[in-house]
């Protein structure tokens, strides 16, 4: 990046520099000054408010009025004119393979159910097995790593893995090397619909992908729930006669329920909004589409906005059962101190 | 009282604020600097740079290049955040058009010398530049591609006897004899990032105006013509012919053609044995050879013939492309660069490089780095039916679409049905 840019603005980079923690202190003291005005009594009332505001104003200004904004727009055309469910008809026509249902099949059911699952499972395994082993950090710390790179980055390298050359010629590709080594035909991994026209095959490719970068995230996090299961407690089931995978079932699971709830919820997020991995790979050609990638090629490719409004709005309410499922979730962890 | 000293160094500090302001803005302006977004990258990208040397060396304006494929999303993001680029060069007119009717666009008569432009410049480019149709001109072009050229490496043809084919009926015969001789006959690629298939859609368009005529092909462009409609889908299965059944005709079938990224369209054909033996591309694709094994030479290892005529009624016809400008601000330096890009020497430093086509007529045809560059300069010249490229003039709607259908086609040519009734729905919504 070219930092002359910000020398050549200097009363801007100072008012950003200064002005905005500025700002924040003449709020707060501000606030606080009016807020001793008060008789003692109310004060309780108003303070959290006080303090709450910019966070509720931000939100409002960048998450909820767009939202609504976004909402009126997908009931209107590209100029306007109220439209009624007609966005929603064009995109929602055509099932079961047109319109919006492919990015629809694959977000919420493959990426979701599948990503979730061998996320939860490679990070919940490599946690309980590395946690018996002498070199237990340097595991850990390699494959966290790839949560260094960012998806774009992971995705164009695998985008090498996955390379495709025809039958005969010199495979470069890592995985097309393998396979014709065990003298099976390559595969073009992200093109490759298999089977039959149902692309469960590219999208896997897909899903590996951002597996790879993200079983890190859900190693470290399992593995620290895993720590704090009291030793004495695995102690005494041992002393008790149960066997290792019997302790794991009955014991360490049931105690890092919790975690793993947390964890996978956060993965249905990631799943559902996943973006770049299929915009650098295939652009969501091949069926491998998903919502969010549908919504930004209606806006910015088709200058379709209406219809981008309306693939908005279905993912939105994609992802409101989560978001209620989470909010409970939390509360019972919460009951249960 | 703690708070009271709290309010006077906030003060204070709002203070040491204001005066920074005020005494700031008094930065002596040098020649100043321009903002530009362009596409071009790797070779593109430094011929481009070369194009803009002379103008930064005489004016002492810093132009400030930053270059994505994916023009679309940041232009459009930029411009609605209202914090759009000086200038822009696009690929195709489409998008800057749909700017222009969007009135972000700022006219460009009294930028640049009119009287000038005509003289030097065809009027068919110049219209292509007045996509409002109200006197006012909104994109320069300057440079220009002929597209729809089979190329072929002569050393192949010479070594198995292949003659060029004149006409239709010879290229489907050689088309049989290469693949009977147990090769494939074409090469084709298509994958482009957010634009796959607008390789393929080069190929359409070149068969529609070729096989239907230029009244089908502007009405097609204008959204009046159906995709299902006989002529279009004829226009499918021509393309389909030239695949080959299960896309057996084409080097490494449909899943390498839709795999593997345009610009390595030529690498098989310049393999030892040859992988195959023709590909369709447009002119500039001359660059991407080059760049991937500098020792070829044209004429000798790569050479070109127009696709021949599918329906002798439409001799001649050729679809063109070129790269246009706009301004979407209105700052002196950003009208001395439009003017600069109309003038024949900065176009003649892109044609030296190779590449590209100077929409000037002043550019000497010696400036023309090859022969074959010489025969593109008089292909512009001689065209008898120019067109501009049709999706690039369709609704980026539409264009999307049609670039996504391509790629489905290829994969499996037995859906055309369900592809041109798709087509067909995106076309009655977004020409509205």
């Amino acid at each position: 990046m070219d930092f002359n840019v910000l020398l050549q603005d200097i009363p801007t980079l100072l008012l950003v520099i200064f002005g905005v923690p500025a700002v924040l202190v003449g709020y707060i003291v501000g606030a606080e000054f009016l807020v001793r005005r008060l008789p003692d009594k109310n004060r309780p009332q108003v303070r959290p408010w006080i303090w709450v505001g910019p966070a509720l104003a931000m939100v409002a200004g960048i998450l909820f009025i767009p939202a609504i904004a976004t909402f009126v727009q997908s009931f209107q055309d590209n100029h306007g004119n109220f439209v009624g469910f007609q966005n929603y008809a064009t995109q929602l026509g055509g099932f079961p393979s047109g319109g919006v249902w492919i990015a629809i099949r694959n977000s919420i059911i493959i990426w979701l159910v599948i990503y979730m699952i061998l996320v939860l499972t490679f990070g919940l395994t490599m946690a309980v097995l590395f946690d018996r082993v002498q070199y237990e950090t340097v595991v850990k710390s390699l494959i966290f790593m790839p949560m260094a790179i960012s998806s774009v980055a992971s995705g164009v390298i695998w985008k090498f893995m996955y390379w495709y050359q025809p039958v005969g010629a010199p495979q470069t590709g890592t995985l097309n090397a393998v396979v014709t080594f065990f003298h099976h035909d390559p595969v073009a991994w992200l093109q490759d619909q298999w089977p039959n026209g149902l692309a469960i095959l590219n999208n896997l490719a897909l899903i590996t992908v951002a597996t790879w970068g993200l079983t890190g995230f859900s190693m470290v996090i399992l593995s620290a729930a895993l720590k704090g299961i009291p030793g004495d407690l695995l102690e005494a089931a041992r002393v008790d006669g149960a066997g290792e995978i019997t302790i794991f079932r009955r014991v360490i699971f049931p105690l890092m329920m919790p975690t793993v709830v947390v964890v996978g919820t956060t993965l249905v997020i990631f799943a559902i909004k996943v973006f770049d991995v299929p915009y650098v790979m295939t652009n969501g050609n091949f069926n491998t589409d998903v919502l969010a990638l549908r919504m930004y090629n209606l806006l910015y490719l088709s200058h379709n906005n209406a219809a981008a409004a309306a693939v908005a709005i279905v993912l939105l309410i994609a992802v409101v059962p989560v978001l209620i499922f989470n909010l409970r979730q939390f509360r019972a962890v919460e009951a249960r101190r | 009282m703690r708070s009271s000293s709290h309010l006077r160094a906030l003060v204070v500090a709002m203070a040491a604020v204001f005066t920074a302001v005020a005494c700031g803005t008094g930065t002596s302006q040098n020649a100043g600097t321009i903002k530009f977004l362009g596409v071009w990258s790797g070779a593109e990208q430094a011929s481009w740079l070369a194009v803009l040397k002379p103008f930064q060396d005489s004016t002492g304006i810093t132009v400030k290049y930053e270059a994505s494929r994916d023009q679309d999303a940041i232009l459009t993001s930029s411009v609605a955040a209202g914090n759009p680029p000086d200038v822009a060069g696009a690929p195709s007119p489409a998008l800057l058009t749909t700017f222009a009717k969007a009135g972000k666009v700022i006219a460009l008569n009294n930028a640049v010398d009119m009287t000038a432009l005509q003289a030097n410049t065809a009027a068919s480019w110049i219209k292509l530049g007045e996509p409002l149709n109200d006197g006012k001109l909104y994109q320069i072009f300057a440079w220009a591609d002929v597209k729809g050229l089979i190329w072929y490496d002569p050393k192949n043809f010479q070594a198995k006897g292949y003659n060029v084919p004149k006409s239709w009926t010879d290229l489907q015969g050689l088309q049989s004899t290469i693949k009977g001789a147990g090769t494939t006959p074409w090469c084709v690629t298509v994958e482009s990032g957010s634009a796959t298939g607008w390789a393929a859609s080069d190929w359409l368009k070149e068969i529609v105006l070729s096989q239907s005529g230029p009244d089908v092909y502007d009405k097609w462009v204008a959204g009046t013509q159906k995709w299902s409609s006989p002529e279009i889908k004829s226009a499918f299965q021509t393309f389909g012919s030239i695949l080959g059944p299960g896309g057996n005709l084409v080097y490494g079938g449909p899943q390498y053609v839709v795999a593997t990224a345009f610009g390595d369209v030529g690498t098989p054909m310049f393999a030892s044995p040859p992988k195959c033996y023709m590909l369709n591309q447009a002119s500039f694709i001359t660059t991407f050879f080059t760049k991937a094994n500098p020792s070829l030479q044209p004429v000798t290892d790569f050479n070109f013939f127009p696709l021949p005529d599918i329906n002798s009624q439409f001799t001649g016809a050729h679809v063109v492309a070129g790269d246009t400008f706009s301004m979407f601000k209105d700052t002196p330096q950003a009208r001395k660069l439009i003017a600069y890009l109309t003038t024949a020497d900065a176009q003649a430093i892109w044609v030296k490089r190779g590449g590209k086509l100077a929409v000037n007529k002043d550019v000497p045809v010696a400036d023309y780095p090859d022969p074959l560059a010489k025969e593109f300069a008089q292909i512009i010249v001689n065209t008898q039916i120019a067109k501009y490229d049709a999706t690039d003039q369709m609704p980026a709607d539409m264009k999307a679409a049609a670039w996504a259908d391509l790629v489905k086609f290829i994969g499996n040519q037995n859906q055309l049905d369900s592809l041109l009734a798709h087509l067909d729905s995106v076309q009655a919504a977004s020409y509205k």
